[in-house]
């Protein structure tokens, strides 16, 4: 009796439970689903899903050369330092640089950005060569300015943008992939646009930026610079500069979940000790 | 009860204490707080919720330490948080997902009272403290949700400091005194970080009374019976800080799941997009926990009544003890009332669905009209219906009810409940 009484307590207690993250998880899907006749995203199989995903580091360098070589021409990467990129679980991390600052591919990364500065003796507006503890720089000197330079719209920034959108991962993924359709019957395509079926409305002020081979991947194993190739490891290494903690989120998360399920079993059996004399 | 106090101190220094500050004998009563024995799981989330607040104390103490509240810095400050601060990966979402788990767990203990009839002299107090304390949480939700300062954050803050625009005469002068302007700005982000971080502790001071109210009272059980004897009771400790204790485990490991696993699954993507005032998001949507009455609010097509339509669906909560007329505390000896207490906490989860829904959206259609609309109910008129059970569950089925229900045959008390006829000689 009386452990039945526990049994249906801890039962209800669950479903309960169980409704309320279902409560949750409701507008959350609701949210997911992106706008009306939003376009349907072809899914990824993403090395970083799952309780366990990592980011995988060579689709992360090469992401990174594609962004350089590529991206990095209107789109600024607001919320990253050089550093960053030498940080663990970041692309180029080295066990021998513990601090990324000292890393030399982090300096010579740093190296090919010209830094807005002043001139420590006269004041003067001066730029120079980049260092690990830049940021990386803004690509337009305003917002203003980015606009005119592409036709009235401002290239977002990158380094949150596959937590900026819904499904950000396929998202950017499908986008980028999705140039060169036919724009259907309704949709006009003005001056400067290009139809693209992941954007809302159709049209997209950027023109289709990835061609195939217009990166030179370096490396034995490395695969061919397909734009399919090149999205694929842009969006692996947007999705680390979004969320540049998540493996050791995940793996501190893995412990965590370990220790409160065993805290969980020996507080129940604590709980069975201290109540077994008592009918409740 | 709580009755008068056990405690007698042992040694010199607690004797010392005892005659100048008795928090020795506070504590020592507190523990041995008797509590019916009958308590069950639904129980233990007023400890969960002390979890809750003391959580977001903390790490909202730790953040406001890193945070930059101005409309240039704040965006940025998070994702420096986020990327740089030492265990600001950890802190943070625990904070954003901890507020989540706080709605969570206090909408738990809110049906928990309205099932119970834990609202029932002489708790009626008690109740209201708490309603007050919800009210405050809705407020500091709202603020804390703006200071990220990302889109949502901004055009959030703008609908709801547009309901006070919408009251009549003083509407705009009270809108432009909160804004600190004529629009959201620096000055209105400034002031809801003054107001977040301070009215956090105005709860912490509210918990205060509530726990004080039921240790005065006695808590409510599942059978509504007060405890008469001393077999109805067990010590506070170790009874129920163990039950408590696994529960809290239990509720942690979803926690837990949240802000290790999914730590966006319960914000909007809009979010992470630095607040732009040029540009309207397509759908505004509160967080989840505001949702309810949201749709509430988005029932009827006048503003100033969606707005007073909303404020009275919290206003009710606080007039409870005095609707229901039953003499019943538990709903399990009330056979209709037990279904109607289902319906509205069904009803509850379809208005949060309605909420969360465009209103022109079709739940269902049947066909189509002569110019090709879909025709059906649209989430408007399900918004309608669910706002209408709402109302009516606490201004006309529990006021009637009370009057024409039967109730089933009640316990004599909480120990006849547990051991049936035999007496309890077990403890």
């Amino acid at each position: 009796m009386a452990f039945n009484t526990i049994k249906t307590a801890v039962l209800t207690t669950a479903i309960a439970l169980g409704a309320g993250v279902m409560l949750i998880g409701a507008p959350m899907s609701a949210n997911a689903s992106g706008g009306e006749g939003a376009h349907e995203l072809k899914h990824v199989h993403w090395h970083f899903k799952g309780l366990r995903g990592t980011y995988d580091r060579e689709a992360m360098q090469r992401g990174y050369q594609v962004y350089k070589e590529v991206c990095s021409s209107c789109h600024a990467l607001e919320h990253l330092d050089f550093r960053h990129l030498g940080d663990k679980g970041a692309p180029f991390y080295d066990e021998h640089y513990p601090n990324p600052n000292d890393n030399p591919l982090i300096k010579a990364f740093a190296a090919e950005w010209e830094i807005p500065d002043i001139d420590g003796d006269n004041g003067d507006a001066i730029t120079r060569k980049g260092i690990p503890a830049d940021s990386f720089p803004n690509i337009y000197a305003n917002p203003i300015a980015a606009a005119a330079s592409n036709g009235g719209a401002v290239p977002p920034d990158l380094s949150l943008i596959t937590s900026a959108r819904n499904n950000g991962p396929d998202y950017v993924y499908n986008l980028l992939t999705s140039y060169g359709l036919e724009a259907p019957h309704g949709v006009k395509v003005g001056a400067g646009q290009s139809y693209n079926p992941v954007m809302d409305g159709g049209l997209i002020a950027m023109a289709a930026p990835l061609t195939a081979d217009m990166v030179e991947y370096e490396g034995e194993h490395a695969p061919a610079a397909s734009v399919d190739q090149m999205a694929l490891d842009v969006v692996e290494f947007l999705a680390w500069s979004a969320d540049p903690k998540m493996e050791q989120r995940k793996r501190a998360g893995f412990a965590t979940m370990l220790y409160l399920f065993l805290l969980s079993i020996l507080l129940f059996f604590s709980y069975k000790k201290v109540w077994g004399s008592v009918k409740h | 009860m709580s009755g008068p106090s056990t405690y007698t101190p042992k040694y010199a220094f607690t004797r010392w204490m005892d005659s100048r500050l008795p928090i020795i004998r506070m504590s020592s009563d507190f523990m041995g707080f008797p509590s019916p024995r009958n308590l069950n799981y639904w129980y233990a989330f007023g400890a969960i919720l002390a979890l809750c607040l003391v959580t977001q104390i903390l790490t909202g103490v730790i953040l406001a330490m890193h945070y930059t509240p101005t409309i240039d810095g704040a965006f940025d400050s998070v994702q420096r948080i986020k990327r740089d601060v030492n265990f600001g990966w950890l802190i943070q979402p625990i904070h954003a997902v901890g507020a989540s788990m706080f709605f969570l767990a206090v909408y738990v203990h809110m049906f928990r009272g309205l099932y119970y009839g834990s609202y029932k002299a002489p708790r009626e107090l008690l109740w209201i403290i708490g309603c007050v304390i919800y009210l405050l949480m809705m407020a500091v939700g709202f603020l804390g949700y703006t200071l990220p300062w990302g889109q949502m954050s901004f055009w959030g803050a703008t609908v709801i400091t547009g309901f006070f625009g919408a009251i009549p005469v003083v509407g705009e002068s009270l809108q432009q005194w909160l804004l600190g302007g004529y629009a959201v700005d620096n000055a209105t982000l400034q002031r809801f970080f003054s107001l977040h971080f301070v009215l956090p502790f105005v709860i912490a001071a509210l918990v205060g009374l509530h726990i004080w109210a039921v240790h005065h009272t006695g808590q409510n059980n599942p059978v509504g019976v007060s405890p008469k004897t001393k077999s109805d009771t067990l010590s506070f400790h170790p009874y129920y800080t163990v039950k408590d204790a696994f529960a809290v485990a239990v509720f942690m490991m979803i926690f837990a799941a949240f802000v290790f696993y999914l730590p966006d699954a319960l914000g909007h993507a809009d979010n992470y997009q630095r607040a732009d005032p040029m540009k309207t998001p397509p759908h505004i949507v509160p967080e989840w926990y505001f949702l309810p009455f949201y749709a509430i609010l988005r029932a009827v097509p006048d503003k100033l009544m969606g707005i007073l339509l909303m404020g009275a669906a919290i206003a009710v909560l606080f007039v409870l003890p005095w609707l229901d007329t039953s003499k019943v505390r538990s709903m399990r000896f009330r056979p209709i009332a037990k279904w109607a207490f289902l319906i509205f906490l069904i009803n509850s989860f379809i208005l949060g669905w309605c909420g969360a829904e465009s209103p022109d959206n079709m739940v269902f259609s049947v066909g189509e009209n002569a110019k090709g609309e879909p025709m059906g109910m649209n989430f408007l008129w399900l918004s309608r219906i669910t706002t209408a059970y709402y109302f009516a569950f606490f201004l006309l089925i529990l006021p009637i009810l009370g009057l024409v229900e039967k109730p089933k045959a009640r316990p004599q008390s909480i120990t006849q409940s547990v051991l049936g006829d035999k007496h309890g000689d077990d403890h």
